[in-house]
């Protein structure tokens, strides 16, 4: 194989392990677009990772294993959304500890089929372009999910800015009080999304535990954090679903080259390199909140005009909001 | 009627829960084919069936204590530390470089106790301090900053064991290498329990309550903790606070990362915060943030905690239970409050 083949291979498999988090990042979107901020990716994105696992185990079936998967991540977000929406409760509080109780509710239930064998999802090459140069083995090589994750982020994008359903999510998150006089019922919509939203994240778990990182191996599977990251990626993306699948495929590139130069690189140790992709993301965050900051508009302000312009405007590219009304209970007056 | 249903839910509500919290540990249980009783039995046993297993729920309450106390302090100023478990680890590297640098100087070990408790403490407090530096100029969610410095804490003690600090040979996961008994805490014989630890949590846990119920900071910390705009139009410095929340959460955090190094495990291991600090949260959560229940229900909690590790031993279960079942209990009382409320505007 010459080098092309390789780093296409490689390129490819970036994109595939990128699915999940694609998933996971823009289902949350979602949810948080409609006011809700569901915190327990992490625990639901293990969860739903074993059940995916056991039930296709169980029954031979790849389809009812990632059915099973969306069935635990939309029953985890029911959990947020009962608690945050009806109850009033912090969403952030329930999301918490369901971050933490579900992922050991994986261990615990997870322990018959630890190292079992199972099935796993087969490469589905779509006919004719996958003999596209670079574009075939790129994006017409992957299995179904991977397909279903870059669907997701074009469907995603016309459904949030390109449809009247998606003008109400929004307004659902920004002005929920001017939504219902507009005639949204906010309540139902919200438990809407968020049931859905986390529905996805149930997918994601099934596409690591079936595809990515095929097999369930309990507390080594390689999942605890993975949660996190999708959750900080929604942040990064700034709620936009094309924002968040360039973060998450940064995300899975920076994780291959980690693997790819670990040889080259024999003063730091293996570890290390798998969890340094973590703190860049925040670094990126970091970056993409300088620009709202107060004295970040003082201190542009003491540059000369030309460089101000250019800084500025990248400062404006990198920027986002979140939904003004993320996390409030909304009260009907 | 409706006044006693009230009063009823008031005192009820939270028994409720944790009855319905243990209800679904019973049932999660069955679902793994074991008999509930026998696993609460076993629990039991774990935690307090020998003077052994009593040390070590006690070994377990000292630092859960303190970081629970620590994260009274955060939460009253309205603030989600969850940047904690980094600050326990980064105390516990500060810990271990200072013994490091000074095991072979010619000092008396308390002086060199010392000096690690305070570089302990200044690095806990530094991480969290870095959190709210984030979160008042950066803008960044205390919440995201403070998960992303926990994984540079962990990459970074990674890399100190597995790196500059590994054992003579080859690093392990095993930690490194262990310091001289003469530069631990002295522990009860036989045990793992430093009388040490537990002064230091009750010292804690009675400061913090005294500084957020007595002391003008603690009142201006739950002033911005209430409504920190309107704390800040009334000229309390709501970014200043914010800052000495999180430096004395985070100094805490590092006093258990000392306790962590000098009393249980004499050396850093890449997993020296033990999940204290998550553990932590969940303890401050179910007591609503009162300090009057930190001692018992950390207690309790530690109890979960060592009770677990007999079911594998016992009934070939794993001990991830205990973490179900302290979750189960926080989500029980969450959603008891919750409907707890819901009943009160309805009446």
């Amino acid at each position: 194989m010459d080098w092309t083949a390789i780093l296409l291979t490689g390129l490819a498999g970036v994109l595939a392990t990128a699915g999940p988090l694609v998933m996971a990042a823009i289902g949350e979107a979602l949810s948080e677009r409609a006011g809700v901020v569901n915190l327990s990716l992490n625990g639901t994105l293990i969860l739903s990772a074993m059940t995916g696992f056991a039930v296709a185990v169980a029954t031979g079936s790849l389809a009812a294993g990632f059915l099973g998967g969306a069935v635990v991540g939309a029953a985890a977000a029911l959990l947020v959304a009962v608690a945050g929406i009806t109850l009033r409760q912090s969403q952030v509080a329930v999301g918490f500890v369901l971050a933490l109780t579900l992922k050991d509710l994986a261990y615990f239930l997870g322990t018959p089929v630890m190292g079992a064998a199972g099935p796993r999802l087969d490469v589905l090459p779509v006919p004719l372009l996958e003999r596209l140069p670079v574009v075939g083995p790129l994006l017409f090589r992957q299995d179904v999910m991977t397909y279903a994750s870059f669907l997701l982020i074009a469907a995603a994008w016309v459904w949030i800015y390109r449809t009247r359903p998606g003008l109400t999510l929004r307004g659902l998150g920004e002005q929920p009080a001017a939504a219902f006089v507009r005639g949204a019922d906010v309540t139902r919509l919200r438990y809407l999304y968020t049931v859905a939203g986390g529905a996805l994240v149930g997918l994601a778990g099934p596409m690591y535990s079936l595809s990515v990182k095929a097999g369930w191996k309990g507390t080594i599977s390689g999942l605890d954090g993975l949660g996190w990251i999708a959750l900080a990626l929604t942040i990064f993306g700034g709620w936009h679903p094309l924002r968040i699948a360039a973060g998450a495929y940064l995300f899975a590139f920076l994780q291959w080259l980690g693997v790819v130069l670990q040889p080259f690189l024999p003063g730091i140790p293996s570890q290390v390199l798998q969890v340094a992709p973590f703190p860049f993301m925040i670094l990126t965050l970091v970056l993409v909140n300088v620009g709202q900051a107060e004295w970040t508009g003082r201190l542009l302000a003491l540059l000369p005009e030309g460089g101000r312009r250019r800084l500025a405007g990248l400062l404006r590219l990198l920027r986002a909001n979140p939904p003004a009304a993320l996390g409030q209970t909304f009260e009907r007056e | 009627m409706i006044r006693a249903r009230s009063l009823w839910l008031r005192t009820g509500g939270p028994v409720i829960g944790v009855g319905v919290a243990v209800l679904a540990a019973a049932g999660l249980l069955l679902l793994a084919g074991a008999s509930p009783l026998e696993a609460f039995r076993q629990m039991g046993l774990g935690a307090f069936g020998s003077v052994n297993r009593l040390a070590d729920v006690l070994v377990v309450w000292g630092p859960l204590v303190l970081v629970t106390a620590g994260l009274l302090v955060t939460f009253a100023a309205g603030l989600w530390n969850i940047g904690i478990e980094g600050q326990i680890v980064m105390g516990a590297i500060g810990v271990t470089g200072v013994l490091r640098l000074l095991q072979d100087a010619p000092l008396p070990p308390w002086l060199v106790l010392s000096i690690a408790l305070a570089a302990g403490m200044t690095a806990g407090a530094a991480w969290a301090v870095l959190a709210g530096l984030l979160k008042t100029i950066g803008g960044v969610n205390e919440i995201f900053g403070g998960l992303g410095l926990n994984f540079i804490a962990s990459a970074l003690i990674l890399w100190l064991i597995f790196g500059p600090w590994k054992r003579p040979g080859i690093g392990s996961m095993s930690g490194t290498e262990p310091f001289p008994e003469s530069l631990g805490l002295p522990t009860l014989a036989g045990t793992r329990l430093s009388l040490w630890s537990l002064a230091l949590g009750l010292a804690a846990v009675g400061a913090i309550a005294l500084l957020l119920s007595r002391s003008a900071l603690g009142l201006r910390l739950r002033a911005v903790g209430l409504n920190a705009r309107a704390a800040f139009l009334l000229g309390v410095p709501t970014w200043r606070n914010l800052l000495v929340a999180f430096g004395l959460c985070g100094a805490l955090a590092g006093l258990a990362g000392f306790v962590q190094v000098t009393a249980v495990y004499h050396r850093l291991i890449p997993s020296i915060s033990s999940g204290y600090g998550f553990l932590g949260l969940l303890v401050a959560l179910i007591i609503r943030y009162r300090a009057v229940w930190v001692v018992p229900v950390a207690a309790f909690f530690a109890a979960i905690t060592i009770g677990g590790i007999q079911l594998p031993i016992a009934l070939q279960l794993d001990s991830s239970l205990s973490g179900v079942l302290q979750g189960l209990l926080v989500l029980g009382v969450l959603f008891s409050d919750g409907l707890r409320h819901r009943a009160a505007a309805r009446s």
